[in-house]
This record gives structure tokens, sequence and C-alpha cells, in this order.
């Protein structure tokens, strides 16, 4: 796609530096690689996953610079980089807040990418990398909440290192060697600080690698349609596409500052400001936003499935909810890319995507409590009867419950309750969890067979100049 | 297309080969500048001392405690000070130095403060613990070593400090530097960084 290298050296300097270290040719060619014309703001998700990565990176140094990974001072060495440092708060809103900035961006990024089909031949190895990408932050994030050792830090680590442990035979192993010792602790902390160190600079190298992959066969486009001709369906990256990028980079970063300087607390959780504890839990542990649905979907599963425990079901869904992500080029066996040419597997997405979000907020809430209830709440009486068996009485009454409560004798232990009736969250959870599978593993492979896609333009060049309404291709030419 | 023609179309009244373009491209980098200078100043500034740090910038010491004819050492934010008892022969002998060759005059008096009842108080020297060559703490009287001037050696490079902490011989080009101190009380003095 890139052909032939165009960069020719002009001065003294970069003649003999073409011939020993050709740099400046590789940079050259990079900002002259041919783009399709026809990228939408949904493209520009990849230059904002760049930004935020290096903005990660940069604060987290900085940050590192303070932290004391020690569980007597992990907590107060962050309060004094938020009360002591000279501009602390300020890094460490960006650095949190950072967190979610980059999650918000690489969902897009990655729905973007499962709209127009741009994980289909031959871009494979670049979602799979990209696939990579997305765990390992999540590895990072995960490991980064524990670190200022707050409620929420500690908590949360054990539930996902118990999580661990709940896979047979190397559960129990990973889990011990995980944390270094018999519960979380000193050791865990050092480990998880060293790994979040590291593993966003090895984030950075497998984002070289999805580059260079992306550079082999080049940008997919909204048509999904590919490059027929580089002169009439392309641009040069620069300066058409470093214009467009850091446009929609400031205006991201607008949204960024906004939770940085306004909001600075409402992604986060309120218990995480609370020193760990470990002789007590928060009453309502939840992991950050961006995990969420995968939480969901491991409450979800509350069944056992014959020899298989609920406990270990849930963490095969959830990691099978990640699982599918690596394989979905296989999964979806259509050969049209943009699902806007796919009229049915697009109303399947929207209702993905809609089912992924609603999963975000089933994670959120409580699985017994109600979405929505189904009337008004009446009230029960409960008390023991004379077989000493447990009873329940439910009414819309409660003069006539109450009446009856007094005839009770005193041995009957009787109370009134308020009883509500509604629509669980773990209900939905599991309504929308078993879309979420059956999206990947039923409608995109079937749908290859059966739907009948629409008619795609000839070429990127065409549908730009159908879309301007203009008959002769002079306004595009280049 | 019409940002192509800009390239070349003149403002109206500008210099021929100025255009929008290069306004553009000036104002953009202008912008870029001043954004990555305001973003860069908390980044550089995060490095300088916490307010924790500065809180931690001053001590109080009690010079009576102080042996005749010695002195203590005291570490504020980690650098350190001496604050010695002169005897009267000490006292003479600084006195006496005054009127010799130094290498950066200053008078014994010049190096005191005035206690609280508005007298200077000579058999109290406060200086810093700071050899003013390459920063090593210098040997003094409870080391047993206080140099060929009677004050003290530092052992690094060889310089001598007399009783009023100038410097006499060696490769120090000053003085021990006189702290910012004051008297709280007769026998309290505050000093700060
Ligand atoms: C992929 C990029 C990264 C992500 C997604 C990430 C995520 C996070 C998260 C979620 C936290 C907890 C925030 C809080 O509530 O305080 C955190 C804390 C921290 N991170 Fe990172 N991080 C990244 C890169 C880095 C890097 C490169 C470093 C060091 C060079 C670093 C150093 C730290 C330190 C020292 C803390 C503890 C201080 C604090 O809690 O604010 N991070 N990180
Ligand atoms: S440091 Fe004291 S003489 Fe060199």
């Amino acid at each position: 796609m890139s052909g032939p290298s165009t960069y020719e050296p002009k001065s003294g300097f970069t003649k003999w530096m073409d011939e020993r270290l050709p740099i400046i040719r590789f940079g050259a060619d990079l900002m002259d690689f041919p783009t399709p014309k026809n990228l939408n703001y949904w493209w520009t998700f990849g230059g904002i996953l760049a930004a935020c990565l290096a903005i990660q990176i940069v604060t987290g140094i900085v940050l590192a610079m303070h932290y004391v990974a020690n569980t007597q001072m992990a907590f107060a060495s962050v309060e004094r980089i938020m009360r002591d440092i000279d501009f602390g708060w300020l890094i460490r809103n960006i650095h949190a807040n950072g967190a979610s900035m980059f999650f918000l961006a690489v969902y897009i990024h990655m729905f973007r990418g499962m709209y127009y089909g741009s994980y289909k031949n031959p871009r494979e190895v670049i979602w799979i990398l990209g696939v990579v990408i997305y765990f390992l932050m999540m590895a990072t994030a995960f490991m980064g909440y524990v670190l200022p050792w707050g409620q929420m830090s500690f908590h949360g680590s054990a539930v996902i290192t118990n999580l661990i442990g709940a896979i047979p035979l190397i559960g129990e192993p990973i889990k011990t060697y995980l944390m270094g010792g018999p519960a979380i602790g000193d050791p865990t902390l050092n480990r998880f600080f060293s790994l979040h160190y590291l593993l966003p600079f090895v984030i950075a190298g497998i984002v070289v690698l999805h580059i260079w992959a992306l550079h082999v066969p080049g940008n997919n486009n909204p048509t999904g349609v590919s490059v027929k001709d580089v002169k009439k369906d392309t641009v040069p990256f620069h300066p058409y596409y470093t214009v467009k990028d850091g446009f929609a980079i400031v205006i991201f970063l607008i949204l960024f500052a906004l939770f940085v300087f306004y909001f600075p607390n409402a992604l986060g959780h309120a218990d995480n400001s609370v020193e760990a504890n470990p002789l007590q839990t928060p009453a309502h542990i939840v992991p950050e936003w961006y995990l969420l649905p995968f939480y969901a979907i491991l409450r979800a599963v509350t069944f056992d499935i014959g020899p298989i425990p609920a406990k270990l079901l849930g963490v095969i869904a959830m990691f099978g909810a990640i699982v599918v992500l690596f394989i979905l080029p296989w999964l979806d066996t259509s050969k049209v890319r943009s699902m806007r040419y796919r009229p049915v597997a697009r109303s399947l997405f929207v209702v993905f995507a809609f089912a992924s979000v609603g999963l975000g907020f089933c994670g959120a809430n409580d699985p017994d409590k109600f979405v929505f209830n189904f009337g008004p709440d009446k009230v029960a009486l409960v008390y023991t009867d004379t077989n000493r068996q447990p009873q329940r009485e439910v009414s819309d009454d409660y003069a006539a419950l109450r009446a009856r409560q007094s005839a009770l004798p005193p041995t009957a232990g009787a109370a009134i309750e308020v009883q509500s009736e509604g629509f669980k969250w773990l209900w939905l959870s599991q309504i929308l969890g078993a879309y979420y599978f059956l999206y990947f593993l039923v409608f995109l492979p079937l749908l290859g067979v059966i739907e009948k896609p629409k008619p795609r333009p000839a070429s990127i060049a065409d549908s730009v100049r159908k879309k301007h309404g203009s008959a002769t291709p002079a306004a595009a030419a280049h | 297309m019409s940002e192509h023609g800009s390239k070349t179309a003149p403002i109206a009244g500008a210099h021929a080969g100025e255009t929008r373009r290069d306004f553009i491209h000036i104002a953009a980098a202008t912008v870029t500048a001043g954004g990555v200078a305001a973003v860069a100043w908390p980044f550089v500034q995060q490095l300088a001392p916490a307010a924790d740090t500065r809180a931690l910038s001053s001590a109080e010491v009690d010079v009576s405690k102080v042996p005749l004819g010695s002195e203590i050492r005291v570490l504020i934010g980690g650098q350190p000070f001496f604050i010695r008892h002169r005897t009267p022969g000490e006292i003479a002998s600084a006195k006496a130095g005054d009127t010799a060759q130094l290498r950066d005059p200053a008078t014994d008096d010049s190096r005191l403060v005035k206690g609280a009842d508005g007298n200077l108080n000579p058999a109290i020297l406060v200086t810093s613990g700071t050899c003013t060559h390459l920063g090593c703490v210098p040997v003094g009287p409870a080391q047993g070593s206080v140099g060929e001037f009677g004050g003290w050696y530092c052992p690094c490079h060889g310089s001598h400090y007399d009783t009023s902490g100038r410097v006499r011989k060696g490769p120090a080009p000053k003085n021990l530097a006189i702290p910012k101190y004051e008297y709280s009380s007769p026998t309290m003095i505050k000093i700060s960084l």
C-alpha cells in the first residue's frame, strides 16, 4: 500500500544520514502515507489513544517520583501528592481521570472497528494486537487502582485475585504467586507497582506493532471498500489527517479537562478515599466503570451447569467475553466489511452496543435490587407458626396485618416488612450477557451466510463523489 | 480547490509572498507553544520542595545547653548547622582576627546577632555546617580537631576556619555562612533556612 518511498534528502546532512540511519526517510514516509480520503471522525480515536498513552506515561512517571509502595505509607504518600507537592493534585487528577478517558477512547475505537469491519481480512493481526493492548490496559489499570491503597483498592484486588483462585488446578498457585503471601499485602503492592510501571511501556511496544501492521494493508474506511487507485482514493496523511486528528485531540482534551478541573472525583469511588482496612469490606464493592460490563457478566452466572459450579462458570464467562474478541475475525463470516451495507448486522450491532453499555449499568447496581418495580410496594407479615415453620403473609392492607400481628402469640416473633416485587438487575444482566455471546457466536457467523448485503460503491472516490453530488472527479483530484 | 488557491493568493495590502496560510501556521505554532509551556510548568514545578518539606525548614535550639568550649550540631531539612559556645579566649582570638589578612573579610561582630536584650551575645556563634569549598562538614572541638586557627578544620581538602567561622587557610573561598536566626528568649534561638 505504501509503495516506494518518495522522500529525497536535500541537504548534505540529510543525505549523509539517509545512507546511515534512514530515520528521516522513515518519518517522511509515515507523514506521506496514503490514507483513504473518506475517513470520518471515528477514525481520529487512534490518534487520541496515542495521546492518552503518552499522558498516562508522563503523569505516571511524575507520580512514581512521589509515591511510596508500602502498605504503611502508600495512602499517606498519595495524600501528600494531593496536598503538599506543587501541582500534585493536578498531576494525580490527570492520571486517575486519564485512565477513564483512555478506556472511553479505546471503547469507541473498538466499536468503530466492529462497525466498519476493520478486523476482517487483511487486518486480522491489527485487530488481535489491539485486543492484546486492551487486555494489557485492563491489567495495568487494575494494578494502578491498587496503588493508592484505599478501601476499594484493597477489597477490589482481593475480589479479583480470588476470581483467579476459582480456576481449577492452576488458579490457587497463580493467586499465591500474584499475592506473594496469604493475603494482599506489602509483597502484592510492590509487585503491582513494578508491573504497573512496566506494562505501559509494553503497551507502547505493541502499539508500534499495531501501527506497523496497519501500514501494510493501510487504513480501512467507512465504505469498507479497498483502495483501488492510490491517486484517486487517498490523500497523504500529512497535512490532511494530522490536522483532523489534531483537531479531534483538542476537542477530546477539552472533555478531559472538564473532568480533571470540575469533576475530578465523578468517575472514582468515595470509598477509595478511605485508607485500606483489611478487617472491613465496604458495603458495596464495585470495580472502576470501565470494567463493569465484565463484572456484570461474572455475576450474571448464578447457576451451576453439570459439574461446573457457578463461581467457576462466572469466571469462564468473564474471560470468555474477552477471548471472543480475539477470534472475532473468524466468527464474522461476511465478506462485506462495513455495516453500512449490512442492514441486519447493523441493527444487531446497535443492540450489541446498547447491551454492552447496559451491562455496565448492571455491574454498577446490586444484582438483587430492581431495575423497575412491578407495582406499588406491599407489606408482609413474617412469623413462626406453632410447628416452628417460618410463615409469610403478603397484603396491601397494613392495618389488617397489624391486627393479625397483635393476635399472634409473642413466641411467633411476628414482624412486618416492606415487600416489593420488581425486575432484578440480575435478570437484566443475564439477558444482556446472553445477547453479548449470541451476537458473537451465533448472529455474526450466521449472518454472513444468510444476509443479503446492499450494493457497495465501486470505489472510495466514487462514494465521495456521490456524497458531495458532483458528477466530475475534478473536485477530488489530487 | 480553494485551499490550494489561497497558497498563492496574497492578502490585499500584504507583502507579496505572505499568505493566509503563513498566518495560520504562525498562529497555530504560537498557540501550541503557549499550550506546551502552560503544561510544562506544573510538570517542572512538581520537582520543587513540597509544602511539607518547606514546612520543616526551621528549628528552635536551647543555646544554654551547649557546653562551654564546645558546640552542638543540628540538622534542619537535612542541612547541618553549628551552635558553638565560645570560651573568652576563643572570643578574644576571633576579635583579633578582625584585623588579619582575610580571604572573605568580615568582623566577628558582623557574624553575631542581637539577643533578646538588644546586645550582641559573643559567647554563642551560629554558623552553617557546610564547608564553602565543596560541601563537606568540617570537624570541630567535639571531634578533637579545630584546625590551625582554633575553629574548624575541613578534612576533605584541608580548609581551616577560625573561631568566628572565617576561612583562614585552604581551598574554601568563603567564610562559613551565618544562617537566618533570632533569639526568641534569652536562651532560645530559632534558625530558619
Ligand atoms: C496504560 C497506562 C496507564 C493506566 C491505564 C494507568 C492507570 C492508573 C490508575 C487507574 C491508577 C489509580 C488512580 C487513583 O485512583 O489514584 C493509577 C495510579 C498510579 N499510576 Fe498509573 N496508569 C498508567 C500508566 C502509568 C505509568 C507509565 C506509571 C509510572 C511510570 C504510572 C504510575 C502510577 C502511580 C505511581 C500511581 C499511584 C498514585 C495514584 O494513585 O495516583 N502509571 N494508574
Ligand atoms: S569541602 Fe571542605 S575543604 Fe573541600
